[in-house]
């Protein structure tokens, strides 16, 4: 009587896929903080539209206004703009900048991460030391230093965002790529003659995707933190483009007379990184789960 | 150990050419470039500005420059504030004592609080209570630190007036419960981030320990639970909390700049924004770093205390 | 060895609930223990003769992810018979380490590694006996020497990374004798050892036992240690006892096919065949405790297997000259072997 074992390998692989999505979705915390972000990125695209206010008009009677004052769903700012309005157009701003950082950012991560993973020893080691010698500079610091001493257009701020954010990107590449190097498929690859480039960017690239992914979402809610930061400063996104940043240095010195002039930006924010933030634990989680099995 | 200790300093030594060099090349950025700093009047004009820099011999190739501008950090010339002509160490210096202060009282309060809840939320597992940190720690990593701050003095001192709403002391009043009057607030916003980031660490890590086979080991030796988890888990669990402590160096920098700003604390973060806003380069490049060598000596001594807390680092 | 049995274990079942539902992973278990008397437990991989072990400590996860039916009963040093599985957490705290010790697989890392040897020894002195520090130490040095390790007093100071897997073990030892116990588990403690270290470990046990009159219950699935050290046998499968009985008895002539495919599996050095013979295997593999095939649970990778009887339902223990079997056919298939 000899029992066979099925052959796991097809089976394991396409049911180890859809339980690692159906762990995702089962995380409760991450599909909300989905939802919130869909809703908030179709509230900042078409919602402008939607609302009775454009953000620029200007209305001085009715300044100071607090949040539910007639059709103000969120009141209105000293100059009588909605706030709400300009809650939505400043979003525009902080949620592209912060997107566009993410991808820049994961980008050179990537690259700088799988060529110190691949290649090791030397190479390896030069990389990963400057990316150590990077990170020890406070974030903060080195944003505003660069940005008061370049232009601070938006495009400006992206790119220095991205360039204190790909480090973390770049660690966890390489750390990844140190591991998948070892594996059979890489040295199949390699008996088989592929380039190094190519063993790259087919083999270790798309194995190490997951991770990359959950970095990815983890950038982007620091970098909606970092805009949010050097443009309260002042050295961010400058007025009159509206971020949520900005918006909270004007609200500062109407903090005992107008307080929800900044608690309605700072909510926003806090929301946004949020569900960021869950989404990307989310994902840990699934892939976790999926390297498990 | 004392292998161990020598190739954690010739790390270090790299990192600190690394950063120097970094630390050059937003130099470049700056208006007079990286001699600027050592110039001595402000608002000079680019014909003087460049006459002192063939004086200096320093119009010559890069690496000669670098080697001039490093040298001169070794020596302890950080060049002069454009301010007042001070010297910017001594500038710096006279700052960054109440920073460390925050600092300090923040990571009190962060190791504290975030060790009790981890394990509290490690030894509890999904109950309610472990939910509700879990959330709760996400959500404060979310909220910006200044606009907590913000919210904070509004709170408290706007409409609470239980604290004041900035500064380290009040006017005519020095003592020691007039700075901590004023520390606590600022203290707790920094802190907050912090709270959420060692309560996971804490929690993560002492579910690794508590699944370890030597707990086992102890609970069938019979000892009491609390024995069990202090003395035996809690010990090994705290161990890789020194390095994160060391990681979190930059954070809290960051994080105390923009918290000294809310509630106009006297500190380095502030001085900084300060120089910014006066273009005062040589201070604003000072701080920069500064802070870069404050982490680096931060994550070297994270390093040590892991040797000497961990035997198996510490006696090979 | 004297009369009464010191450890005595009716019903033992133990069921894990999780996400899946619940399983039971140990059912219908009882056996006793003599004083004096080594017992071993031996199954493969997934059999549960481990949590059985673990059951009889109570060092399984508490209810309701883990629930543990039956009946433990332990005479402890006053005389007196108590049941295990009633006990409140701190008198099964008392008895763990002082009365009935364990000693584990993994030496490696069993051991905590911020704390030095003698100070983990001189722990259990500590809380069961109320020694001072230095009396304590005293005691650990006394069995750091009892177990063969040389320069005890160094020892004393020394961290677990090191040491080496066997000299652990040997430390791991020391913890457990700390007290005196009656009773000694060791669960698989000389797998993960070289086999030249394994036999040091087996005589040190068997010496102590022989000093102290402790009754030990030694898990394993090394037939070749079963051999060696045991009195009795207990084998197990999917949960099940499956066979028990005197050692020599049970692994000269076994009745339960497993137990035959079992020893007929070991290589044995006289019967080696260059070149010429195939290892017989056991075909198959043991099942999944949430998923066991109807009837005996070992019929689908037995040869003996008659449809219609081994599929239909569990077979009962059954009993004759002081060995119990749970099979259906073991005298007809003793009959035909003999």
């Amino acid at each position: 009587m000899t029992a066979t074992a099925a052959d796991p390998t097809v089976e394991t692989a396409r049911r180890t896929g859809n339980r690692g999505w159906r762990r995702f979705r089962r995380h409760r915390l991450a599909m909300i903080g989905v939802a919130c972000i869909l809703l908030l990125v179709l509230a900042c695209v078409a919602g402008p539209w939607l609302l009775p206010f454009d953000d620029l008009r200007i209305d001085m009677r009715a300044r100071f206004a607090p949040p539910l004052t007639g059709w103000h769903l969120f009141g209105t700012d000293p100059l009588g703009r909605d706030l709400c309005a300009r809650l939505l157009m400043a979003g525009r701003i902080s949620l592209s900048v912060a997107f566009a950082a993410m991808v820049i950012s994961t980008i050179v991560g990537s690259a700088v991460g799988v060529v110190a993973g691949y290649y090791g020893r030397a190479v390896g080691a030069v990389l990963m030391r400057l990316v150590d010698a990077m990170l020890c500079f406070p974030a903060v610091f080195l944003l505003l230093t660069l940005a008061a001493l370049l232009k601070p257009d938006p495009i400006t701020i992206t790119l220095i965002i991205a360039a204190t954010s790909w480090m973390e990107v770049a660690r966890v590449v390489e750390s990844q790529i140190r591991t998948l190097r070892e594996r059979d498929f890489t040295l199949a690859a390699e008996m088989m003659g592929a380039s190094d480039a190519r063993i790259m960017v087919d083999e270790l690239l798309r194995n190490a995707i997951g991770p990359i992914v959950v970095a990815a979402t983890l950038t982007v809610a620091r970098a909606i933190l970092m805009e949010a930061y050097i443009s309260f400063l002042g050295y961010g996104i400058q007025p009159p483009t509206a971020s949520w940043g900005n918006m909270l240095n004007n609200a500062q010195q109407y903090l005992t007379s107008a307080p929800w002039l900044a608690l309605v930006p700072g909510i926003a924010i806090t929301l946004a990184v949020t569900s960021f933030n869950f989404i990307g634990d989310g994902l840990r989680d699934a892939l976790d789960a999926r390297l498990e099995s | 150990m004392a292998q161990f200790l020598f190739g954690r300093a010739l790390q270090s030594l790299l990192l600190l050419w690394l950063v120097s060099m970094i630390g050059f090349a937003v130099l470049h950025l700056t208006p007079g470039g990286p001699l600027s700093q050592f110039a001595l009047v402000p608002g000079m004009t680019q014909a003087r500005l460049a006459e002192i820099a063939h004086e200096m011999g320093l119009d010559r190739s890069l690496p000669v420059q670098y080697w001039e501008w490093a040298s001169r950090l070794l020596t302890g010339d950080w060049g002069r504030s454009y301010r007042d002509q001070s010297p910017v160490l001594d500038v710096i210096g006279s700052h960054l004592f109440a920073t460390l202060e925050l600092m300090a009282t923040a990571i009190l309060i962060a190791v504290l609080l975030g060790v009790w809840i981890g394990v509290m939320g490690a030894v509890r597992r999904y109950s309610f209570a472990d939910m509700l940190a879990t959330v709760g720690a996400m959500v404060a990593l979310s909220i910006p630190t200044f606009w907590f701050g913000l919210v904070v003095i509004y709170i408290f001192s706007v409409r609470l007036q239980w604290l004041p709403a900035g500064n380290m002391y009040t006017v005519g009043d020095g003592s020691l419960l007039d700075f901590l009057h004023h520390l606590i607030a600022p203290a707790l916003v920094l802190a907050l981030v912090e709270v959420a980031v060692w309560s996971r660490y804490m929690r993560a890590s002492m579910i690794d320990v508590i699944n370890q086979d030597y707990i086992r080991t102890a609970r069938a030796k019979g000892l009491p639970e609390k024995r069990v988890l202090i003395r035996h888990a809690l010990r090994n669990a705290l161990l890789p909390m020194i390095t994160l402590a060391g990681l979190e160096l930059p954070t809290l920098l960051g994080g105390a700049l923009v918290t000294e700003t809310v509630f106009t604390w006297p500190g380095m973060g502030r001085l900084f924004l300060d120089s910014l806003g006066y273009r005062d380069y040589p201070v604003v490049m000072g701080i920069l770093m500064v802070s870069a060598l404050l982490v680096l000596l931060g994550n070297l001594l994270a390093d040590i205390l892991c040797a000497v807390a961990d035997p198996r680092i510490r006696l090979d | 060895m004297t009369d009464a049995p010191i450890l005595e274990v009716r019903d033992l079942a133990v069921t894990f609930r999780g996400e899946g539902g619940a399983v039971t992973v140990v059912n219908d278990v009882s056996f006793s223990v003599r004083r004096g008397e080594t017992l071993a437990l031996v199954g493969e991989s997934g059999s549960g003769k481990s949590v059985t072990s673990l059951a009889v400590l109570r060092l399984l996860p508490p209810a309701p992810r883990c629930t543990i039916a039956g009946s433990v009963r332990f005479i402890g040093h006053d005389g007196r018979s108590r049941e295990l599985l009633q006990l409140d957490p701190e008198a099964m705290r008392a008895v763990r380490g002082d009365e009935i010790s364990m000693i584990f697989q993994e030496p490696m890392t069993s051991l905590n590694p911020v704390h030095r040897i003698g100070d983990q020894i001189a722990e259990a002195v500590t809380y069961h006996r109320g020694l001072g520090r230095k009396q304590a130490l005293a005691r650990a040095e006394e069995l750091l020497e009892l177990v063969g390790i040389p320069e005890p007093r160094r020892r004393l100071a020394a961290y677990p990374h090191h040491l080496s897997g066997g000299m652990r073990q040997r430390v791991m030892i020391a913890m457990a004798l700390a007290c005196d116990p009656s009773l000694l588990i060791a669960d698989e403690p000389t797998t993960a050892l070289d086999v030249t270290v394994q036999a040091g470990i087996i005589d040190l046990l068997k010496s102590l036992q022989a000093k102290t009159g402790m009754a030990i219950i030694f898990v394993t699935h090394n037939l070749g240690v079963v051999a060696e050290i045991a009195d009795s046998v207990m084998v197990m499968y999917a949960g099940r006892i499956v066979e028990r009985g005197d050692s020599v008895g049970l692994l000269q002539r076994p009745r339960m096919p497993y137990t035959q495919g079992l020893l007929r599996s070991v290589p044995r050095i006289d019967r080696l065949d260059f070149g010429g013979g195939v290892l017989p295997a056991i075909p198959g593999s043991v099942p999944d405790p949430g998923r066991l095939p109807p009837g005996c649970s070992f019929h689908p990778r037995c040869g003996h297997a008659r449809p219609g009887a081994c599929d239909a339902a569990v077979p009962a223990l059954e009993e004759a000259d002081g060995r119990v079997v749970r099979c259906l056919r073991w005298r007809e298939i003793e009959a035909a072997g003999a």
